[in-house]
């Protein structure tokens, strides 16, 4: 019972974050000039005042508002996000049509950066004066410095071009017919680059925490306790240390995934990468609003579970948390 | 690099009665940050005087569509004949402009709702809490590209844009300083002499929590201006105005054949918020020198 409590908790809690982002996507539809009416008459390239007024009482547009945010919250809970004009179909089954290859992208990139990102971090906080500790510096404030679409059109550039080893658009060659190996290898070298633009920016986040979190950790006590039991270093770092000096990683790799799924719109969109990013991009282009704002409930969806397994990843790796 | 910094600390300690000129000092020992500030010092003369040296306008086609680098176009031609150098000139003072007021609605948002949470405590810390963390499960640049993609697109609203989405760091480090300030003894002593609330505020706390807000204040100008160039890059910036992420946005499609049309701007980006980047670092090496490992 004790540890179901706080998860009940949590839960309710990222219910609670739900509904207000479905209130905030109504707040921002009616602030905006004109409504989906208008953007659907525009779309069709006009109507006579009498259609409109039809159209209106057809989208509840007519009721007053707490009547049409309750509609809307209802019609949300259900999993109805809406039609897209552009598309002529429901949101949801846009999005989650594309949505496995942004997750793809993202748990590749994610757990790339993590792991490089941790590994780097630990060599430099063993020799902290040396010239790999500064060398790690200056890639981790590299990878903050430039901009995520500039990096990709770089390695673009580079990698597909000049040297035209990955493909340069896409998630697989068009026409492709093969094994389900092969199928799966041509995914995979579609996905390098993007993959790796999107781990930079986090490559150079983790490399700098870890260094610092472990710098910290091989200060500590039972550190000495376990160096003065003579022990190997790399029991002592591997065994005793890494566990504690990946906690803050860990945290900060959970509060940071909003970002990273942000950051997916942007890198989709230079490598053409078929996931919810193309969408929102094309729906932007087309102002197409109902789907951008399923887009950006959806992707809020997305991080508050990962908030709650980070929160749980987090209790399993120290106990001390209840 | 450490070395020198952990001397002038300790000077720093001795000498209490002049905290400005060993921060400048101790900031001027730290070779990365004075780049940084070398860099920035160019790129403001830039903004403020390239378009008078170089003058040539970014708009217009003033040569052979995709010319590369060389004598007659420094950094080459766009695809329609625009001359990169003169975009790149152009667009500093758009990239600074942006940088610099988009940091301020930040942190006039952010440094509010941290003092009334941190201060106050109690209902309003969690109400406030509550909102922030809201604002931090929605992925930043989709809500910024929602936000001017609803409404119409210009240099006001994208400022406003990228302060509506990036407030919450300020917010949450404006009130963890309060609440450890308010504890120590000249508040409670102010308190007990009948100050006002506004006076312990803005005179006695605010003052003492500035060296961690300056440093995150400039790291937030190099966040701003990485927002700007990835929503000019998707086409959500101003129309009306030149800057370093519409040049990439506008040349993408033709990499193939321009590779300096996307290079150079992109470059300028990396340089000016690696340089933010240097001179933030520095700050805090210089105004927390205990805290200089983090």
């Amino acid at each position: 019972m004790k540890t179901i409590l706080p998860l009940l908790k949590r839960i309710a809690y990222s219910l609670m974050l739900l509904l207000a982002v479905i209130v905030l996507n109504f707040v921002l539809v009616h602030l905006a000039p004109g409504d989906a009416v208008t953007a659907m008459v525009g779309d069709m390239g006009g109507a006579t005042p009498e259609l409109i007024a039809e159209l209106r009482v057809e989208y509840g547009l007519d009721q007053n508002l707490p009547t049409q945010l309750f509609k809307y919250i209802a019609k949300m809970v259900r999993g109805d996000l809406g039609i897209s004009f552009t598309h002529n179909l429901p949101v949801i089954d846009l999005i989650l049509e594309h949505l496995p290859a942004t997750i793809l992208l993202v748990m590749t990139a994610f757990f790339m950066a993590i792991l490089i990102g941790t590994v780097l971090g630990i060599i430099a906080a063993q020799r902290p004066n040396s010239l790999f500790n500064h060398l790690i510096t200056v890639i981790s404030l590299s990878g903050y410095a430039a901009p995520v679409f500039w990096t990709g059109l770089m390695l673009l550039i580079s990698f597909s071009y000049y040297f035209p080893i990955f493909p340069s658009f896409g998630m697989e060659t068009v026409g492709f017919r093969g094994t389900f190996l092969e199928k799966t290898f041509d995914v995979l070298k579609h996905l390098v680059l993007p993959a790796v633009t999107l781990a930079s920016i986090y490559v150079a986040v983790y490399s700098r925490l870890a260094r610092a979190s472990m710098l910290d950790v091989l200060g500590s006590d039972y550190i000495r306790t376990a160096r003065s039991k003579g022990l190997s270093e790399k029991v002592v770092v591997y065994k005793h240390a890494l566990k504690n000096a990946l906690l803050p990683v860990v945290t900060m790799a959970g509060l940071q995934f909003a970002q990273l799924i942000a950051g997916a719109v942007v890198v989709e969109t230079v490598f053409s990468w078929p996931g919810i990013g193309q969408l929102a991009f094309n729906s932007i282009l087309r102002r197409d609003q109902p789907l951008l704002l399923g887009i950006l409930f959806l992707s809020t969806i997305m991080v508050v579970v990962t908030n709650l397994i980070t929160d749980f990843t987090y209790r399993i790796l120290d106990p001390r948390i209840k | 690099m450490s070395n020198t910094t952990n001397v002038t600390s300790m000077e720093v300690e001795y000498r209490p009665d002049r905290p400005l000129v060993e921060i400048w000092r101790m900031f001027f020992a730290n070779k990365a940050a004075v780049f940084g500030l070398v860099l920035w010092t160019l790129i403001i003369f830039t903004a403020f005087l390239g378009p008078v040296i170089y003058s040539t306008d970014p708009f217009d086609l003033v040569g052979a569509p995709m010319e590369p680098p060389g004598e007659e176009f420094l950094l080459g031609t766009d695809y329609l004949g625009r001359d990169i150098l003169a975009g790149i000139i152009h667009g500093a003072s758009v990239t600074l402009a942006i940088g610099f007021s988009a940091t301020i609605f930040t942190v006039i948002i952010g440094v509010t709702i941290g003092v009334l949470a941190g201060y106050y405590g109690g209902w309003v810390d969690t109400v406030l809490m509550r909102v922030t963390e809201f604002f931090q499960v929605l992925p930043a640049l989709l809500f910024a590209m929602v936000l001017v993609s609803l409404f119409t697109a210009s240099l006001y609203l994208i400022v406003l844009a990228i302060a509506v989405v990036t407030w919450t760091g300020i917010a949450r480090l404006t009130r963890a300083e309060f609440m450890k300030i308010k504890e120590r003894e000249f508040v409670l002593a102010e308190r007990a002499m009948g100050a006002r609330n506004t006076r312990i505020i803005w005179k006695v706390i605010l003052p003492n929590a500035l060296p961690p807000l300056i440093v995150t204040m400039a790291l937030g100008v190099g966040v701003a201006i990485l927002f700007e160039a990835a929503l000019s890059f998707l086409g959500l910036g101003d129309p009306n105005a030149y800057s370093w992420g519409y040049m990439i946005g506008s040349s993408r499609e033709y990499i193939w054949d321009s590779w300096w049309a996307v290079t150079f701007p992109g470059f300028a980006i990396f340089l000016t918020v690696l340089g933010i980047s240097l001179i933030g670092d520095g700050l805090n090496d210089a105004l927390n020198p205990k805290l200089r490992e983090l």
